[in-house]
């Protein structure tokens, strides 16, 4: 343990700046992956392992757009688009089939994928680090806040996470879609016998939290390097927030992405032994005492 | 006489048991000795992660924290007092096989208050704790090196014989012998009335409740049954691997013998360890000659969720099932 310079951080207010904007990078991106993820198991009620290995995917896939057209805007929506494509075929013709079976089948199912898809990459990408390079637009010298020194991408990717995260819960709680999402999860035969396709909603549901995968990795591409294997560490982590926010519950996704976002970053100065062990045994006591989560389930 | 008989209704098992033995004394290699070695411990982890999710219906999904525990306590133990200990090599398995234990009657604890996904979920949080320890605790475990250096195997004096550890051969024997023992006293277990509790628990466990049982009592207790003979199967992959590494406590390896119980046969006792083998071969051959085991493998797994959902030895069995019932 060292609280001592945790304690020394909290004394300087450019420290705290700095550790807060990490803070706010790791829960940005980490909210995008796990919303989708809260998205399919609270509607659909399968818990998605291939979830990670869609996130790997679209970080290759920006990786090729930035290669061969080298706009990082265009990259941002032809990526996620290419992910929730993969993830409408993924519903459509596999993940379809076992729906309301044992659980096992469909840890399975979804853990087949992400060897398929670790192999796919591997052929296609080859098994070495690949990074994306700072799009030009963002090469602009940092801007200093409180005396510490914050990079300009680091800004945007708050800015447009902030966005997106009003933009999924407006969208959740006051559109018609949201409302029709909603329905679906609570009561799919009712939502039929109102005459809605409600196997169409779920693919809908699917290829949104694929799509919202797809855009966390464009996001996150030009800051963390990209391997085969990546989904493994990327799904447990969502698994986790998903778990301790509530199944199906975005705004409590987003607490707890935060709470996961300010616990490393913090929890790495004070306590760098055991950080992470802080999360997992949160998740742990949440488990027991409340298995429905911090924030309950299925309230979107 | 009691004995006999049970070796006559499990003679699958003694079958087995001379294959094992004679086919390596006919042809000594090395590879052969080395893949079975693995083929044996896999087969005891999946049997034992098989009396949870085949026979009491809990889906665990953190086995590989009793794998790590076993081979870790293994591993530090034979590295700082082989020399100091009579008998260290059994020592060291019987302490990592009792610490899995104990841990899986304070993990299973708390996780048999939960049901079903659930369950999975919280198993998993456990085993993720015990990686963040082995990972962060480098001073005892090596952290993510793992446990490096080799581990040292003093000769285990038997019967006034001193037989060396370090020949590869042994120490596939000492594998043989425990598995083989380990799978005779947990068939012995899922055909006694014990056994056929946990089935009814997995069929319906509001009815055994009813009638008296304790259920989360039985669970506790196959939890750590369970646990016990997964830490035997991650202690002797320490020894076979002469090292213990953080992928033993990673949630993948706790995916990896749920895979050889699905394609093995998940009702039938022997279906796991068919498991074990196919999947252990397809992965030395494929890895070697082809090269993309995860596509192979993904894909054939795939297909197979998507056809029939039974293990090899489920569908055999059960089409004896019905041919005899056929006849009456």
């Amino acid at each position: 343990m060292d609280i001592g310079s945790l304690l020394h951080c909290f004394a300087d207010p450019g420290c705290i700046t700095v550790q807060l904007v990490n803070a706010l990078i790791i829960a940005m991106i980490l909210f995008l992956v796990a919303s989708g993820l809260t998205l399919i198991l609270g509607v659909l009620g399968v818990l998605n392992f291939a979830h990670g290995s869609l996130y790997m995917m679209g970080a290759y896939f920006t990786y090729t757009v930035m290669k061969y057209i080298g706009n990082f805007g265009l990259a941002l929506i032809i990526a996620p688009i290419g992910v929730g494509i993969l993830g409408v075929i993924l519903e459509r013709f596999f993940i379809r089939r076992v729906y309301g079976l044992d659980e096992l089948y469909q840890l399975l199912l979804t853990y087949a994928f992400i060897l398929v898809f670790d192999d796919i990459v591997k052929l296609i990408w080859g098994i070495f680090d690949l990074s994306v390079t700072m799009p030009p637009a963002f090469r602009r010298p940092p801007i200093s806040i409180l005396g510490s020194i914050v990079p300009f991408y680091y800004l945007f990717i708050i800015l447009v996470g902030a966005l997106l995260v009003i933009g999924i819960w407006f969208f959740l709680s006051k559109t018609k879609f949201g409302k029709i999402i909603n329905a679906a999860a609570s009561d799919p035969e009712m939502l039929m016998c109102v005459g809605i396709n409600v196997p169409l909603v779920y693919t809908s549901v699917f290829a949104l939290g694929s799509l919202l995968a797809g855009l966390g990795a464009g996001l996150a591409a030009p800051l963390r390097s990209m391997v085969p294997g990546m989904g493994f560490a990327v799904v447990i982590e969502s698994f986790v927030v998903v778990v301790i926010g509530g199944m199906g519950n975005i705004l409590g996704t987003f607490g707890v992405a935060l709470l996961f976002g300010l616990m490393r970053s913090f929890g790495i100065l004070g306590f760098p032994f055991f950080e992470m062990g802080f999360i997992y045994l949160l998740m742990v006591v949440v488990l027991i005492l409340r298995p429905s989560g911090l924030f309950g389930k299925l309230r979107i | 006489m009691k004995l006999f008989r049970l070796l006559r209704s499990n003679s699958w098992l003694l079958f087995l048991t001379a294959l094992l033995a004679i086919v390596p004394l006919l042809f000594p290699s090395l590879a052969f000795v080395n893949i079975v070695s693995e083929m044996l411990i896999m087969a005891i982890f999946a049997v034992s992660l098989n009396l949870l999710i085949g026979y009491t219906g809990l889906v665990s999904f953190g086995h590989s924290a009793f794998f790590a525990i076993g081979s870790y306590t293994v591993g530090i133990m034979l590295q700082k007092f082989s020399s100091s200990l009579p008998l260290a090599l059994p020592l060291s398995l019987f302490c990592g096989m009792v610490l899995s234990g104990i841990i899986a009657l304070v993990i299973g604890f708390f996780c048999t208050r939960l049901t079903a996904i659930y369950f999975a979920f919280l198993t998993l949080a456990f085993s993720q704790i015990i990686y963040t320890v082995i990972i962060k605790w480098e001073k005892l475990t090596g952290g993510d090196q793992g446990l490096v250096g080799g581990i040292p195997k003093p000769a285990v004096q038997l019967l006034g014989l001193s037989i060396k550890m370090t020949s590869p051969f042994n120490l596939y024997f000492l594998i043989v012998v425990l598995a083989i023992v380990s799978f005779f006293i947990l068939k012995i277990l899922t055909d006694s009335p014990f056994g056929w509790t946990l089935r009814s628990i997995r069929d319906n466990s509001e009815r055994m409740n009813f009638l008296g049982i304790n259920v989360r009592k039985y669970q506790m207790i196959i939890f750590v049954i369970s646990g016990l003979f997964t830490g035997l199967a991650g202690g002797l992959m320490a020894l076979h691997l002469s090292g213990a590494y953080p992928d033993h406590a990673h949630w993948t390896k706790s995916a990896e013998p749920i895979f050889m119980i699905m394609v093995g046969g998940i009702r039938v006792f022997a279906g796991p360890i068919l498991g074990a083998i196919i999947v252990t071969q397809l992965s030395a051959y494929v890895s070697k000659y082809i090269g993309v085991w995860g596509l192979i493998f993904g894909g054939f797994l795939i297909v197979y969720l998507m056809i029939s959902r039974e293990g090899i030895l489920d569908v055999l069995t059960s089409k004896r099932r019905r041919l005899r019932k056929a006849k009456f």
